[in-house]
């Protein structure tokens, strides 16, 4: 194979400073200060700071509700990252299907994606009110006295559902296009060979949706772990009191809230680490299954 | 040439236009006060600018008081920080703790060529942002405390008058609304009203050291029978009906009074602006019950709300220019008006006075009731309290009391964590003084 060389050497790396200066500042720079500050004690106003080695850590694992949270933070973000795929995939399904007014009805699909995540908070709270709340009046039908924010099911339930309302659409949007993409004589020597629309569903669609799918894994992943962040905080109202949370939202709250900027640091760094492990752990394992073309 | 011209004209009007007001200083003010509070700071603000020529004031909104806090410390650390910011009850451990961030209010109005006597303070608010000597570091500004309010339409049909003691809200009070078809109480902040004010109504401790305001280590004083018994109670009315808990957000436990379903709330002395746009039924206010099982003696609450902090690193004509604006705060015109347009209490006892003589307390007796109650006989441990990291001392309150209440804690191992997770978090701000 023949490389492709510049005359210039040095031309390359110069063309990628933006963008290596970009990351350097924005990314680097930043997790190396949280690295730097989870080691310390420090006076939020820059005054005093003590070194106090792994202490940050300790008592971040050790405190009495972390892993209540860490456990928490994992089945929430299985379960919107499972129904928010779930749900996608069966509504780009019946939407490849559909002749007459499709485009329409994409868009209505899509819509949601445009609305921004403390909004989407905000409709929560509005359906979830304890006063005026539809859904709390539809439970009270069923005689279910279903409590936002006092009660930590019903808390964590409104998240969930919020959460994965809010993501369906651009899984919709990667799963339609992920369709569309199959080839038709693929479609049609399926159809001739397997009447069975289920079973074609799961040997032909499935597999070939399996890069899709596992990129959307990725993403919903990430999503569920830290952009539901803004849902949370409109849901909990600023108090999160006996509300399930999850390790983000307990890194703002000890940091930002709290200005213990120690413990906030080394709970970031416990997370950076996760997230590592979960994409290596992603990348090795899983992506063997998938296959591109 | 004709871009040099342009460029050299407007410099040439920038530098006169600075030379124009050479004589008025600039100074900012960060606070936390949204809706109707931030238009009548705005008011007060726009009263100071053209009360004088020489100082001008600009106030700020910057979100709510953890934000304030937040980017005033942000400011703060890259030599951008306001004058003037405002820090809340629970914050004020965090600005006073840092040695240097904020300049004593007492000292700086001293140095400002004024006499200044905390004496003139009401006495429920003169010693919470003060330190251990009574020097009064932050200046009191929206300060509140927590009282009940009633719905005087639920106690007529009950036949009941408001409760003066928790004995006779369980025996005569609660038993007679319910009957009457009401949930008798609610309240809207569990750490504040129930724990620190609980405290300081019954003058039980609340921390070592003073509450927190002396030298040494702070421990917090909160695992006591008084308040598990007072929790094991209302823990009791929740589950009879005698009491109403909405979750831990302030407006989920008001609208159910403001309804009418609720015959009587806990809330703030500020509230009552509020509650007189929306409520529909007569309503009044009384002083926040207390056990007769603790205490003989009730005593005077705490103050919550915020204080008003001059920031260190600004120039002595800029200090010159918040001291006089502390000066035109705390005028009796100026509490006044803040007393009368929010619900807030005048931080001056001349202010006091004035609202009196103007009638202001025969027109809207429920109005006096917050100041009245700071101004109830005291004790050593109702000045207030200051630990460090308060904020999330709250947040652990706020959850294990949210357990206690759905049942999934006993109160005896709640307030067990409680104890335990405040020390560790009052250990950890230690060291960030260190």
């Amino acid at each position: 194979m023949k490389r492709a060389q510049f005359s210039r050497p040095l031309f390359p790396y110069l063309l990628l400073v933006p963008q290596l200066s970009i990351i350097a500042v924005f990314f680097y720079w930043p997790a190396a200060e949280a690295i730097r500050g989870s080691f310390f004690l420090e006076d939020p106003f820059g005054f005093g700071s003590t070194f106090v080695g792994f202490d940050n850590y300790y008592d971040a694992v050790t405190g009495s509700e972390y892993l209540n949270t860490a456990r928490f933070t994992l089945v929430f973000t299985a379960l919107v990252a499972f129904f928010s795929l779930a749900l996608a995939l069966l509504l780009a399904v019946k939407a490849d299907i559909v002749l007459r007014g499709a485009k329409t009805y994409r868009t209505l699909l899509m819509w949601v994606y445009a609305i921004a995540p403390p909004v989407a908070g905000l409709i929560g709270i509005l359906l979830f009110d304890q006063s005026i709340g539809p859904i709390t009046d539809l439970a009270g039908l069923f005689g279910y006295e279903l409590k936002l924010g006092v009660n930590y099911w019903d808390t964590a339930f409104a998240m969930v559902l919020v959460s994965v309302w809010k993501q369906i659409p651009i899984n919709f949007i990667f799963f339609l296009a992920g369709l569309q993409s199959i080839p038709r004589p693929v479609r049609e020597a399926a159809m001739i060979d397997n009447p069975s629309g289920l079973s074609r569903f799961f040997t032909i669609t499935f597999p070939l949706l399996a890069p899709t799918g596992f990129f959307l894994l990725i993403i919903n992943i990430t999503y569920a772990l830290f952009d539901t962040f803004g849902i949370l905080d409109i849901l909990f109202k600023g108090e999160p009191a006996n509300n399930p949370i999850t390790l983000v939202y307990k890194v703002f709250l000890d940091g930002f809230r709290g200005n213990d900027l120690g413990g906030s640091s080394a709970q970031s760094v416990i997370l950076m680490v996760l997230v590592l492990v979960l994409t290596v752990f992603q990348f090795r394992f899983m992506e063997r299954r998938v296959h591109y073309n | 040439m004709k871009l040099y011209t342009a460029i050299a004209a407007v410099a040439l009007s920038a530098a006169s236009a600075v030379s124009a007001f050479a004589e008025t200083t600039e100074i900012t003010w960060w606070h936390a006060m949204g809706g109707r509070l931030g238009e009548v700071v705005n008011e007060i603000s726009d009263n100071f600018n053209a009360s004088q020529s020489d100082y001008k004031i600009v106030p700020v909104y910057k979100g709510n008081y953890e934000e304030t806090l937040t980017a005033g410390i942000a400011a703060f650390r890259g030599g951008q920080q306001p004058d003037i910011i405002q820090v809340f009850d629970a914050g004020s451990a965090t600005i006073i703790g840092a040695k240097g961030a904020v300049i004593a209010a007492e000292d700086l109005l001293k140095a400002n060529g004024g006499s200044f006597d905390s004496a003139d303070y009401i006495s429920g608010v003169r010693n919470f942002y003060a330190d251990d000597a009574g020097k009064m570091i932050g200046m009191p500004f929206n300060s509140s405390t927590p009282i009940m309010y009633f719905n005087e339409d639920a106690m007529a049909k009950a036949g009941v008058t408001p409760p003066k003691t928790w004995e006779e809200f369980q025996t005569v009070t609660a038993p007679a609304l319910k009957a009457a078809g009401y949930i008798p109480m609610a309240q809207s902040h569990t750490p504040w009203i129930f724990t620190e004010n609980f405290m300081s109504r019954h003058n039980l401790p609340f921390a070592t050291a003073h509450n927190g305001y002396g030298e040494g280590d702070v421990k917090i004083l909160v695992n006591n029978d008084a308040i598990k018994s007072h929790f094991k109670a209302v823990k009791g009315w929740i589950d009879d009906g005698s009491f109403g808990f909405y979750g831990a957000g302030w407006a989920d436990n008001q609208t159910p009074f403001e309804n009418g379903e609720v015959a009587m709330w806990l809330g703030s002395s500020g509230s009552f602006g509020g509650l007189s746009k929306t409520v529909k039924f007569p309503f009044s206010a009384t002083y926040l019950p207390y056990w007769e099982g603790v205490t003989s003696e009730p005593t005077n609450t705490f103050i919550g709300g915020a204080a008003l902090f001059a920031m260190a690193g600004k120039s002595e004509a800029e200090n010159k220019a918040t001291a006089e604006f502390f000066r035109f705060l705390t005028s009796p015109e100026v509490q006044y008006m803040w007393h009368r347009e929010t619900g807030y209490v005048p931080v001056t006892n001349a202010a006091y006075e004035l609202a009196a003589k103007d009638g202001h307390y025969d027109r809207t007796p429920a109005a006096e009731i917050g100041i009245k109650q700071l101004a109830l006989p005291g004790g050593d441990n109702t000045k207030g309290y200051r630990m460090g990291f308060y904020v999330q001392i709250r947040d652990v309150m706020n959850r294990e009391y949210g357990k206690i209440f759905s049942g999934e804690k006993s109160v005896d191992d709640a307030f067990a964590t409680i104890e335990e997770d405040a020390n560790k978090l009052l250990a950890r701000f230690a060291k960030t003084q260190g």
